[in-house]
């Protein structure tokens, strides 16, 4: 067991599974195939990330660097929020970016299903979490990976 | 740390102008104080430009969303473009994909009616390069934006000189409709400096989509400083250096995270403060032909047939402009003549703004290249390929854009006019 300590931009406590992305997530391509097909297991349809392609990410911790792509990707987070295929939460190892940041606060302030956002957690949260392992957030920015 | 508004701005958050526009306060406010942004500053371009363009049946929250806003009253307080439209006849489907596509985007209408009334520019506003002449949502320097669509932000900052940040579909509506944004990341002097200097040392003139591919999947969301590209497209921003970079930063901003590249001798701010622009500590890429061999070969082939005929080419995503128009006009007609053709081998749709579409038809080279078979449309071909009966199709591209985000398959611009004037894929 590890704790890591981020800051918290999206309050919230919350119990998952990890899922980790060692690369950008890309959260249009990411999530398109979900969106489009109601899938609510919301599997990766990024064929550019091995780590998550073809993986459900509803109800994981997502765990990755940051996000990349299309600045539709902060509207398609929120989306996957507000119709419920979205992650438990998100833990960045590095400063969150801004289309990942809006995706988050739009699912906080407009919808009923807020994604706990920890950001700041450093490389050595992305290079200890295995995806598969329990992460639990607490309010207060710490991660605890087991 | 917390943000200082101003009364105004107060009051709205505080619920004087109603509910919904409390909550699109709240949250631009929430999203400037994750980035460290002390204020606001007024939204200085004359107009918005949204990336969510697109009537899909699914994004029912998006629309119930919209809802809300016109009825809250929390209107644009400045006109905007949007990016392309999903649909349209003259792009190559058959019954059962037409099919598939009106149920896809069966809200497209209702979903216009809602930005007519929360403030679209006009019906021809639909375009991923608003920046065009013909189009004229063209930022000036300096002019502080509330837009997103990636590949318009990473131009408006890098080519124009504007400043905006890499905003998400809604914020850079609410943005409009605040008019003010956070002032952080890529609207201060600090953010706009280069965390990367990238040394090009390729024997030619790189491909555009592949070395903004090489960059982006390098820096990510850092500013990159590119050295050794004027040696190649000169020290003007002319119209084939424009339409270069605009390719260029298409594939950054979708294989990576750029939201703003300076190019050494070239783009505005490069032009004024040299290398003063790059960050101390900046790290350094050397980018030869055998990187940008690597970074192309690096890209996965999605095709359930690798060797299948293709059956779709894409040409335009970014929107062409009507330089780039012109010069695959006189490619094509130079290839179908060696070629012993009159028209192109495999279907081949060009895209465009529809202001640009309209002007390049009054042209020579439109009525050459709609007799040579080609089509020009101003859809987005993304959206087309998002349909899962064309996403099965062999679709090939010279758009790394469209290649990241669906199965079409890269190829050089060379590949490309080899593939649809011979027939032959290399």
């Amino acid at each position: 067991m590890k704790q890591f300590r981020g800051r918290c931009v999206v309050p919230g406590t919350i119990r998952a599974e990890a899922l980790v992305s060692r690369g950008g997530f890309n959260t249009l391509a990411s999530f398109q195939k979900a969106l489009m097909f109601k899938d609510k297991d919301a599997k990766c349809s990024d064929q550019n990330n091995p780590d998550l392609y073809g993986r459900p990410m509803h109800n994981k911790a997502l765990c990755l660097p940051q996000t990349i792509g299309s600045t539709t990707g902060g509207m398609v987070l929120c989306t996957s929020a507000m119709l419920g295929q979205q992650p438990a939460c998100l833990l960045f190892s590095k400063p969150i970016d801004s289309l990942a940041a809006a995706g988050a606060i739009l699912a906080y302030v407009w919808s009923d299903s807020p994604m706990p956002t920890v950001d700041n957690l450093g490389d050595e949260f992305l290079a200890f979490v295995k995806t598969g392992m329990t992460v639990s957030v607490g309010e207060d920015g710490v991660v605890t990976v087991e | 740390m917390a943000m200082t508004l101003t009364p105004e701005q107060r009051s709205i958050l505080d619920g004087a102008l109603g509910e919904t526009r409390a909550k699109v306060m709240k949250t631009l406010v929430m999203y400037g104080e994750t980035f460290g942004a002390t204020k606001m500053v007024p939204v200085t371009g004359e107009f918005g430009h949204i990336v969510t363009s697109f009537g899909l049946s699914v994004m029912k929250p998006v629309y119930k969303l919209m809802d809300e806003l016109i009825a809250g009253g929390a209107l644009a307080g400045q006109k905007f473009s949007a990016d392309p439209r999903p649909l349209d006849k003259n792009v190559p489907a058959n019954a059962l994909q037409n099919l598939v596509f009106k149920f896809m985007y069966g809200k497209q209408e209702d979903y216009e009616k809602q930005l007519a009334q929360l403030g679209i520019l006009d019906e021809d506003a639909f375009t991923c390069t608003c920046y065009m002449d013909e189009v004229g949502n063209t930022p000036k320097e300096g002019d502080v934006l509330s837009w997103a669509e990636s590949s318009a932000v990473v131009y408006a900052n890098s080519v124009l000189g504007a400043r905006c940040n890499r905003n998400s579909g809604i914020i850079e509506l609410f943005g409009s409709i605040a008019g003010c944004v956070p002032y952080f990341g890529l609207l201060t002097d600090e953010g706009r400096k280069a965390a990367w200097i990238v040394d090009v040392k390729t024997a030619q003139k790189p491909e555009a989509q592949i070395l903004g591919s090489a960059i982006g999947m390098k820096v990510m969301e850092d500013v990159p400083y590119v050295r050794g590209l004027d040696k190649f497209l000169g020290s003007e921003l002319n119209d084939e250096a424009k339409a270069y970079l605009k390719d260029f930063g298409a594939a950054t901003a979708s294989n990576g995270a750029v939201g703003l590249y300076h190019i050494a001798g070239l783009t505005p701010e490069a032009r004024a403060q040299g290398e003063a622009l790059v960050a101390q500590n900046a790290k350094t890429y050397v980018v030869d032909d055998a990187e940008l061999m690597r970074v192309r070969d690096s890209y996965p082939v999605v095709w359930k047939d690798p060797n299948a005929k293709p059956r779709l080419c894409f040409v335009g995503c970014p929107h062409l402009s009507i330089g780039q128009l012109r010069q695959w006009t006189h490619d094509i007609e130079a290839g179908l003549k060696q070629a012993g053709r009159a028209k192109v081998a495999v279907p081949t749709v060009f895209t465009t703004a529809p202001a640009v579409k309209k002007a390049f038809e009054k042209t020579a080279e439109g009525e050459k290249l709609a007799s040579m078979g080609v089509a020009v449309s101003s859809i987005c071909p993304l959206m087309y390929m998002n349909n899962p009966l064309c996403g099965k199709m062999p679709v090939i591209t010279s758009s790394n854009k469209l290649r990241t985000y669906t199965s079409a398959r890269y190829h050089t611009d060379a590949e490309i006019l080899a593939c649809v004037t011979k027939g032959v894929l290399q």
